[in-house]
């Protein structure tokens, strides 16, 4: 059984993580009645001693105290080991440079020596699960940072990000400057990037809120289910960002389950990135998580599973917001979970093909991954990891709002202050994500063209 | 004589596993005490308990499949895996061919080769070794090829025989096609004969024959190892006198595989109905056979949708040799055919449909192209079956879709790097390609 430990940096990114170590406990708490530390636990929870609280893979980084005291003082507090948290005390005032270089140069010692402690307890450790937003200071600058000492220091590990993307509201107004920033490391240093945006989550939270009011029948949320908060998770009542940040827990819940638990196409996380990633730097995986809600009857018929894949394909469920199906895919992997058979995934990956463009040399480009165990509450679910030339969308948007600062030289001299930092930075940071653009739009350029075969070999006979 | 297996990957294991129990069922079943020891004695090594711990070796790069089969078959009494015959890491191969070849395989040689030393020696005799894998994922594909080297290594006078299990053309990884193509390249050079079976072509056989309705992937192995298992199973040849054949697989290899070049074997089994189905059959063996013969030349793989339209093209008076402009389309040309008949009255069977050198390619005389087997014992609880192992055009489509689809997408160099990383460069990957045409190439002009 392979092991993954997850580094949670900044607001948002502790946030997320501990509303997925909830899950995760939940999970398996669920699965695994009697206590047992067994081998789907051990991919996430290292066993301490003999109770079953045993002790997450995970280093815990924000350079303000807040949301690190929360948790100390929360019901997951027993989980953490304070060596596992690396706090200091102002913040970085939503400051890439100031998260980057600042801190990353004065606390590199004690997070590479945290993140060896972590992988040393693994028996196998297959995976970095990086979480942290882009348009802030610490989760953008200090993570990127991180993100490159997990390159140095564990070069053979596979580094997977997700990254919360600032919407264009977004009420930092230095975020396009920290994203941008931020993406460059993003594009050099890491095997997949799962981009989220909030304004996606939100329009996915009000859908579910919709639908238990709506007092359909058959449409009411099951107290158990993992995709709305904290009813019946361990930390209980719900605070604001909860929902939205349940939805993304239970993205990396989902990724990780058939490394954790049994099935008849097992898809390990090394396997997403072999599969998912034709070039090195296009690694941005659009993710959507199909359902959202539980239905009240249990033994779903044909149909409404076959609703849950037309779903996956819908911009409602996606988590950033894109428009995949009018742009090109590269590739498309389905990681379904529950009681779901092989002739079904088929039947459906037949019955959507037509619908979904795909790149010239990979017409039939889907990974498939069948795990026996379901999520919490629900019978079945389903995640799709697409990559597709849509997310140039969201980067030229994000490429937009920075030109209109960067023109300026709005902000910039807090910046500039830093030390580390310099007018370079910009630059190449803005023509990493230009080039980026650059190459999804070539591919793109494909698209419509009927493209010939490549002649092939000739033997002489 | 017995046949040692190696199982490599989920789907090796997963179909291996499938493969004992319809062997073990079928042995166990039958009232024949001779056919019932010869199979035990082949597959089973009878412990002195009298335990049957079938003679396999169990190999994957993570743990959860073997543990999953371990388990199953320690519950179910008949029989058993061997406690140390299997190998298992943390990491899997990520469906990465150079990860398995170039890294997992040479890692961990000494320790898989002692495991099935091991098993070796546990053979009075051993008449050869089945590796089983899928050539879609990271380990079957890659340490399964590494692996028939090693075998071919310490082993070079026994027969090898690989069982392949291609995917569903529609993707279940989506480099399955680059790494197919690493492995058949390979592996052409190193075994001594290759089966298929495609995902595809069980797949349409468990909807339409067998009614499934809701097929899984334990169904379809289910029908792969029932396929096999009729042609592992003992059997009579035309000259064993009684006695059964000793060495399937190196009568295989001498009835099938008289060309390096054309080491691509297919199998069809008829019937294939659902178990509910079975007691309200009645088979004859005309009945069989003509339904079998037409399947075979027009390329079908079910009783189903037959093309009965396809006709052999009608021979040239002697001295005019045979040229490919009296091909038919449609029709599909043999190099040589094993037919195998199990169960009631099979000497009464008519088997000289295929035994016309119209079938066959002009080369091989027609007499030494077919060969028959048969035994009295009916197999897996069918009154009659009959089972064909070809070596002929069947596999030429799919194989050469395979090849078009991998060197599209190596046209745009896409995956590339995953594979550089680990070792295998351009280069290597135009040696597979340049092979398998050459492949493909031969079995067009049969």
């Amino acid at each position: 059984m392979t092991q993954s430990v997850v580094v949670q940096v900044g607001q948002c990114g502790n946030q997320v993580g501990c509303r997925f170590w909830d899950l995760a406990l939940r999970e398996h708490s669920h699965v695994n009645k009697k206590g047992i530390y067994d081998e789907a636990l051990s991919s996430f929870f290292r066993n301490v001693d003999s109770r079953l609280m045993s002790s997450l893979q995970a280093v815990l980084v924000d350079m303000e105290e807040g949301v690190v005291n929360e948790i100390l003082q929360g019901p997951l507090r027993e989980l953490f080991d304070s060596t596992q948290l690396i706090t200091d005390v102002s913040g970085s005032g939503n400051n890439w440079a100031v998260g980057h270089w600042t801190y990353g140069s004065a606390y590199r010692e004690q997070i590479v020596d945290q993140l060896r402690r972590a992988a040393e307890h693994c028996d196998c450790l297959q995976c970095f699960f990086l979480i942290h937003s882009m348009g802030g200071g610490t989760g953008s600058g200090l993570g990127t940072c991180v993100l490159k000492l997990l390159e140095e220091e564990f070069p053979e590990v596979c580094r997977i990000v997700t990254s919360v993307y600032p919407s264009a509201e977004d009420d930092v107004v230095t975020s396009p400057y920290n994203s941008v920033l931020a993406m460059r490391e993003l594009t050099e240093h890491a095997d997949c990037v799962l981009p989220v945006e909030n304004q996606s989550l939100v329009d996915i939270v009000n859908k579910i809120k919709h639908m238990s009011h709506s007092g359909k029948p058959g449409s009411v949320i099951k107290k158990d289910s993992a995709i709305i908060s904290g009813q019946g998770g361990v930390s209980g009542a719900e605070k604001p960002f909860d929902a939205m940040n349940n939805i993304v827990a239970n993205l990396l819940l989902n990724i990780t389950s058939s490394a954790r638990f049994e099935g008849s196409l097992n898809m390990d996380l090394n396997e997403i990135a072999m599969n998912l990633v034709p070039f090195p730097r296009l690694h941005y995986l659009v993710p959507s998580l199909t359902p959202l809600y539980t239905l009240a009857d249990v033994n779903i018929p044909t149909r409404r599973l076959d609703q849950m894949f037309t779903d996956a394909f819908s911009k409602d469920h996606q988590l950033i917001r894109a428009d995949p199906k009018h742009s090109l895919y590269l590739a498309c992997a389905l990681m379904v979970r529950g009681n779901v058979q092989v002739s079904d995934l088929r039947r459906n990956i037949e019955r959507l093909k037509p619908m979904l463009p795909f790149v010239s040399w990979n017409q039939e480009g889907w990974k498939t991954g069948l795990c026996s165990v379901p999520p919490v509450g629900h019978s079945h679910s389903l995640l799709a990891l697409a990559n597709n030339t849509c997310v140039k969308s969201t980067f030229m948007e994000l490429r937009d709002r920075f030109t209109k600062l960067y023109r300026k030289k709005a902000h910039m001299h807090h910046y500039l202050h830093v030390d580390g930092m310099e007018q370079g930075c910009f630059t190449e940071a803005i023509s990493s994500l230009s080039s980026l653009i650059e190459e999804y739009s070539q591919l793109d350029a494909t698209k419509d063209r009927l493209m010939p075969d490549a002649a092939r070999l000739n033997i002489a006979t | 004589m017995s046949i040692v297996t190696v199982q490599l990957g989920q789907c090796g294991n997963q179909v291996g596993q499938e493969l004992f129990e319809v062997i073990s069922n079928d042995a166990n079943d039958t009232q024949r005490k001779v056919y019932s020891e010869c199979s035990s004695e082949r597959f089973f090594n009878e412990t002195a308990n009298r335990e049957l711990v079938a003679r396999s070796v169990l190999i994957d790069m993570e743990p959860k499949v073997i543990s999953q089969s371990i388990a199953k078959t320690a519950k179910s009494g008949k029989w058993r895996y061997g406690d140390r015959s299997h190998f298992s890491q943390k990491q899997g191969s990520g469906n990465n061919w150079a990860n398995g070849y170039c890294v997992h395989g040479p890692r961990h040689e000494e320790v898989v080769m002692d495991i099935v030393r091991r098993e070796v020696e546990h053979c009075d005799c051993l008449a050869g070794i089945v590796a089983m894998m899928s050539v879609a994922g990271g380990t079957g594909s890659g340490v399964g090829t590494y692996v028939t080297q090693c075998l071919r290594d310490a082993y070079p006078n026994s027969f090898i025989l690989n069982h392949l299990t291609w995917p569903y053309g529609t993707g279940e990884v989506i480099v399955q096609n680059y790494n197919s193509v690493l492995t058949l390249s390979h592996l052409y050079q190193l075994s001594d004969a290759i089966l298929v079976h495609e995902n595809d072509t069980v797949h349409k056989i468990c909807a339409q024959l067998m009614n499934i309705k809701h097929i899984s992937f334990r169904d379809v192995n289910k029908v792969i190892a029932h396929q096999l298992g009729s042609v592992l199973q003992p059997a009579l040849t035309g000259d064993s006198h009684g006695i059964y054949n000793r060495n399937p697989i190196g009568e295989l290899m001498s009835s099938l595989v008289c060309h390096p070049e054309y080491k691509l074997l297919s199998v069809c089994n008829i019937p294939q109905v659902s178990s509910s189905s079975m007691a309200y059959s009645m088979f004859t063996w005309p009945g069989l056979l003509k339904h079998l013969r037409q399947m075979l030349i027009a390329n079908s793989k079910m009783e189903e949708g037959i093309d009965w339209q396809v006709r052999a093209p009608s021979l040239q008076p002697e001295g005019i040799k045979r040229t490919g402009s009296h091909r038919r389309p449609g029709f599909n040309t043999s190099l040589a055919n094993l037919l195998i008949l199990r169960g009631k009255d099979v000497n009464n069977a008519e088997i000289s449909g295929f035994q016309h050198p119209s079938l066959y390619t002009p080369w091989l005389p027609a007499d030494e192209a077919f060969s028959m087997w048969k035994t009295p014992v009916p197999f897996n609880k069918y009154e009659k079956s009959a089972i064909l192992v070809s070596n002929s055009q069947t596999l030429l489509r799919p194989l050469d879709n395979m090849v078009g689809k991998a060197w599209n997408m190596f046209a745009s160099r896409a995956y590339i790097h995953q594979y550089t990383k680990f070792g295998i460069s351009e280069e290597d990957f135009l040696d597979s390609f340049t092979s398998l045409e050459q492949v493909i190439s031969s079995y067009s002009q049969l």
